[in-house]
């Protein structure tokens, strides 16, 4: 009408911004592929059983399950892991997924990463269409419209290829469900995540029931501490690494979920039900999450900070706690209370604070 | 029985006699309307006031998660009085945000445009009848709708368990919603819903009946334009899922007030029973927000390409294949749950599924102006955006329907980017076409072209820059309703709330565009947009006049409206 000349402009400013998008894209294209490089999909061998793991234990570190008296009493025995940025951690301005640690990780990760392309392969495709009309069939490139409105060929191929895309991805997909809900094995480590307003509790049940408390950490001791602030922990989630464990979880009030980006690892914490999924962890290191359902005030001050430690590592880590280890008497292991306070469980005690390390610095960054 | 006859006679829509054009007084016409006209412009005003409100919200949201830390949360409730060091208060006050921010958008937005408004307006003309089927039910539903806007507004300002307000999230999952929310806010919240809710059960009643009873003579649902077939579509999937919310949330109600434990394990309820029964209705919900955009943009796309919608058939039962499948997706909301891995299987397979009929309706579209003759006016020019971006937002839903991939990205921004990128700019996308398509239908006078392009760009570049990089929060692990963050998210939240400020700033375009028109704007003719707009409001003068179709329009045989054929090619 009475803009038709700007209306020229108009197609060509958008004719530019379509075509920096495409580079953007195609940017981005070559970026996925990065998750196929050889090095990153290999990646450490997990031992695969606990005997194993056992039989490539560092023989030094093995000594400190069979002499007890090395394991010193209180948690100065076992400084916290390293965390290493980068590794079970966000990466600033990253935009793919973290790094995976865990067998169903990897198979997951493979299958996002063909995801990405298929998403990119069909916004691409409906993109080039779009511009292709927009040249083609505008008005003045085609002054007189057809008047086509059926082409039973056409009709059936764009209902029949994406069925046949779907069904490509459907395939790795129902696999990958399948692996996650392979049941541990019985002889698996069971340990007990419980969400509770606003920390977590991780209870040890194979090794004598004992309840770990863990909350947030302040800015300045994450920082004093050297680990991101809201994902330290003061306790983190201690596993044993390379063995398939048994994780549960349970809410104690309202719904938590329990979830670890670097491993594929989420499930909710709801009150009146245990969750449960097999977790089998390739190599040692700390692997941060957050709570993920909606669960009041402090929702995003209740990180999760797994640490996964070789067997014998993980076996002196519970005697410190005063747990037991299943078949230790034998080996002249026991277990030693006073080596570290048992920690009472906050939901034994009524109407316990919720003590999640409050955003006490909240005050100080307005 | 013969003065009658001879009474309707007397009048034909083009030359309105003086009373057939007879207006009430203003409080009469506004506030007892029974003109389905007047109540499609009262939902349109309300839903932009409800848009600005949750914009609004949005705002603050974008500038609290600009930067890591908490900035804002102590200083945005003033009413309230939260003083520095409440921080947990600050810290519920942001789950108000959310939750609000929400409904609001879901609830008192986006539904009364589409449906509210642009059904409102356009089914009845349409389908060549004079009103709705029940014109009196239909203020009910939109004073129903106002109310609940009311009691949400309301709820904000009462105490919450915490702080003040509903900090629930807008799915009100129990047990947060129940013991975990001690006060009236979240019965207000819920009350909110139920007046919303009722007002679109009747509003659905009131549309289907209508389309099955008002057509003109001559024209069979097979003939119907396609917007009025999403609106029987989406009719449907209201009355179906509604009364299911309103069970959950009465029941939701009794736990919380009357001892009742459906959703309590300590009296043998399940929080997850809520959530089966919530997503029930929030999947075929999504539905609903967007099924009327897929009829506006077919209605746009065939009339600036001036060529017939293709496969029209395909088209009216790819919208009902979506409706059907719709119901029996609903679990992929809830994936992470502690689902058995039989339904987690099934899930993932049928939510796939609604991929096909979607993608039948992208294609058609592209196929509609494959051959075709394109104007580039404002309403296409958002139509294109439409379907671009919500391709995109659609392929993220594929991605999502993979239950075991979906386990590290549930809860996280790559949800809230990919539901923005079909409702944000999918449903508000189609909105904003349809409103330049229809604006000067409605008012009689014309919007500013430029200023309407002007919009496009700014909205467009800007909420691509809002969502695109929440997709990379998302997948590096970023959980959704957080205030707050890891130093390492810092980066694309920066980014993010930049593309706040270019979206608002294209609003701005918009409301100067309201202004121009009803100022400045030239008046808008029968058939503003030329040959390609064959439908029967097209017929009408603009504005039409407060009664039109006195005397029903006759289709004939050959004439097929989808089809959009010029008069002058019908066959004699």
């Amino acid at each position: 009408m009475q803009i038709s000349g700007s209306l020229k402009e108009f197609q060509r400013i958008a004719v530019m911004l379509l075509t920096a998008l495409v580079l953007a894209f195609a940017a981005q294209g070559a970026a996925a592929q990065e998750p196929l490089q050889p090095d990153d999909l290999v990646g450490p061998v997990p031992a695969e059983t606990p005997a194993a793991a056992l039989a490539q234990q560092d023989p030094a570190a093995a000594a400190d399950v069979a002499d007890p008296e090395a394991v010193s009493p209180g948690s100065e025995a076992f400084p916290k892991q390293k965390a290493y940025p980068g590794k079970g951690q966000p990466v600033a301005g990253d935009w793919n997924v973290q790094k995976q640690y865990s067998e169903t990780g990897r198979f997951a990760d493979g299958l996002h990463v063909a995801l990405i392309w298929v998403m990119l392969g069909i916004s691409f495709f409906v993109l080039a269409l779009l511009l292709y009309v927009v040249v083609r069939f505008n008005k003045r490139a085609n002054p007189v419209p057809s008047k086509t409105s059926h082409n039973t060929l056409v009709e059936v191929l764009w209902t029949v290829v994406p069925a046949l895309i779907l069904l490509g991805i459907a395939i790795p997909s129902i696999t990958l469900i399948a692996k996650q809900y392979r049941a541990p094995p019985e002889d698996a480590i069971t340990i007990k995540a419980t969400g509770y307003q606003w920390y977590w509790g991780y209870s040890y049940p194979d090794n004598g029931d004992f309840e770990i408390i863990s909350n947030m950490l302040t800015e300045e001791e994450a920082e004093a501490a050297g680990e991101p602030h809201q994902l330290a922990v003061d306790n983190r989630l201690v596993v044993p690494v390379g063995v398939p464990i048994r994780l549960q979880t349970t809410g104690a009030d309202v719904i938590h979920s329990f979830a670890v980006p670097s491993l594929w690892f989420k499930l909710d914490a709801v009150p009146g039900r245990l969750n449960e999924r097999l977790l089998q962890i390739d190599e040692p290191g700390v692997y941060y999450g957050q709570c993920s359902e909606l669960c009041g005030a402090r929702h995003a001050y209740m990180p999760i900070a797994v640490e996964a430690l070789p067997m014998d590592r993980y076996n002196a880590w519970v005697l410190a706690q005063g747990g037991t280890i299943a078949g230790a008497e034998e080996q002249g292991v026991e277990a030693n209370p006073s080596a570290a306070p048992l920690q009472e469980p906050e939901s034994a005690v009524p109407g316990a604070a919720g003590a999640g390390a409050p955003p006490s610095d909240l005050d100080q960054t307005t | 029985m013969a003065t009658t006859a001879d009474a309707f006679q007397a009048h034909t829509e083009d030359h309105a006699h003086d009373h057939a054009d007879h207006k009430p007084g203003f409080f009469a016409r506004w506030f007892m309307s029974t003109n389905h006209k007047d109540i499609g412009t009262l939902y349109l005003i309300f839903a932009i006031f409800a848009g600005i409100v949750g914009g609004a919200i949005s705002g603050i949201m974008r500038a609290e998660l600009a930067e890591p830390g908490i900035q804002y949360l102590q200083s945005v409730y003033p009413l309230i009085g939260v003083g520095p060091g409440a921080i947990d208060e600050a810290l519920h006050h942001w789950n108000v945000l959310i939750t609000a921010h929400g409904l609001i958008m879901v609830f008192f937005m986006v539904m009364p445009a589409m449906i509210g408004g642009f059904g409102n307006w356009f089914v009845p003309l349409m389908i060549g009848a004079p009103d709705m089927a029940f014109p009196r039910m239909n203020n009910v539903s939109f004073w129903l709708t106002v109310a609940g806007f009311c009691s949400l507004m309301f709820s904000m300002f009462v105490p919450g368990g915490v702080g003040m307000g509903a900090g629930t999230g807008w799915t009100v999952y129990a047990p947060l919603s129940t013991s975990g929310s001690s006060g009236p806010a979240v019965d207000f919240a819920i009350f909110s819903l139920h007046l919303a809710g009722a007002g679109s059960i009747l509003g659905a009643t009131n549309f289907i009946t209508t389309i099955f009873n008002m057509r003109a003579p001559g024209m069979t649902l097979h003939k119907m334009p396609l917007f009025v077939w999403s609106v029987l579509v989406t009719a449907f999937l209201l009355l179906l899922a509604l009364p299911v919310l309103a069970a959950a949330i009465t029941m939701l109600l009794t736990d919380r007030n009357f001892g009742t434990t459906f959703f309590d394990p300590a009296g043998g309820g399940d929080p997850v029973l809520y959530q089966h029964l919530f997503w029930f209705f929030g999947h075929p919900e999504v539905y609903i927000m967007i099924l009327p955009g897929f009829g506006m943009i077919s209605q746009i796309v065939a009339t600036f390409s001036r060529k017939p919608v293709f496969g029209y058939l395909g088209m009216a039962y790819a919208m009902v294949a979506i409706g059907v499948v719709g119901f029996i997706v609903w679990a992929h909301h809830m994936y992470t749950t502690g689902l058995s891995v039989n339904t987690k299987m099934y899930f993932t397979a049928a939510t796939m599924i609604i991929a096909v009929p979607t993608g039948v309706k992208i294609f058609s579209w592209i196929a509609t102006m494959w051959g075709g003759s394109i104007e580039f006016k404002s309403p296409l020019v958002w139509a294109l955006g439409f379907i671009f971006l919500f391709t995109v937002g659609g392929v993220t839903g594929v991605y999502l329907a993979n239950g075991g991939v979906d386990d590290v990205v549930h809860d996280t921004y790559f949800v809230v980017a990919h539901f923005h990128y079909v409702l944000s700019m999918g449903a508000v996308f189609s909105m904003f076409a349809g409103f330049y398509y229809w604006f000067p239908k409605m008012s009689g006078r014309m919007h500013s072209e430029l200023l309407a392009h002007l919009h496009f760009w700014g909205f467009f570049i800007g909420v691509n820059i809002i969502f695109f990089p929440q997709h990379f929060l998302g997948w590096q692990g970023m959980p959704r309703r957080y205030p707050d963050y890891a130093e390492a998210y810092a980066y694309w939240n920066e980014i993010s709330s930049f593309g706040y400020h270019i979206m608002a700033g294209s609003m701005l375009f918009f409301f100067a565009n309201l202004v121009y028109a009803f100022v400045a704007g030239k008046k808008a003719a029968a058939n503003y947009w030329g040959e390609g707009a064959t439908t029967l409001e097209w017929t009408l003068p603009s504005p039409p006049p407060y009664h039109q179709f006195e005397t029903l329009p006759v289709i004939e045989e050959h004439h097929d409206y989808h089809n959009h054929l010029p008069r002058e090619q019908e066959p004699a």
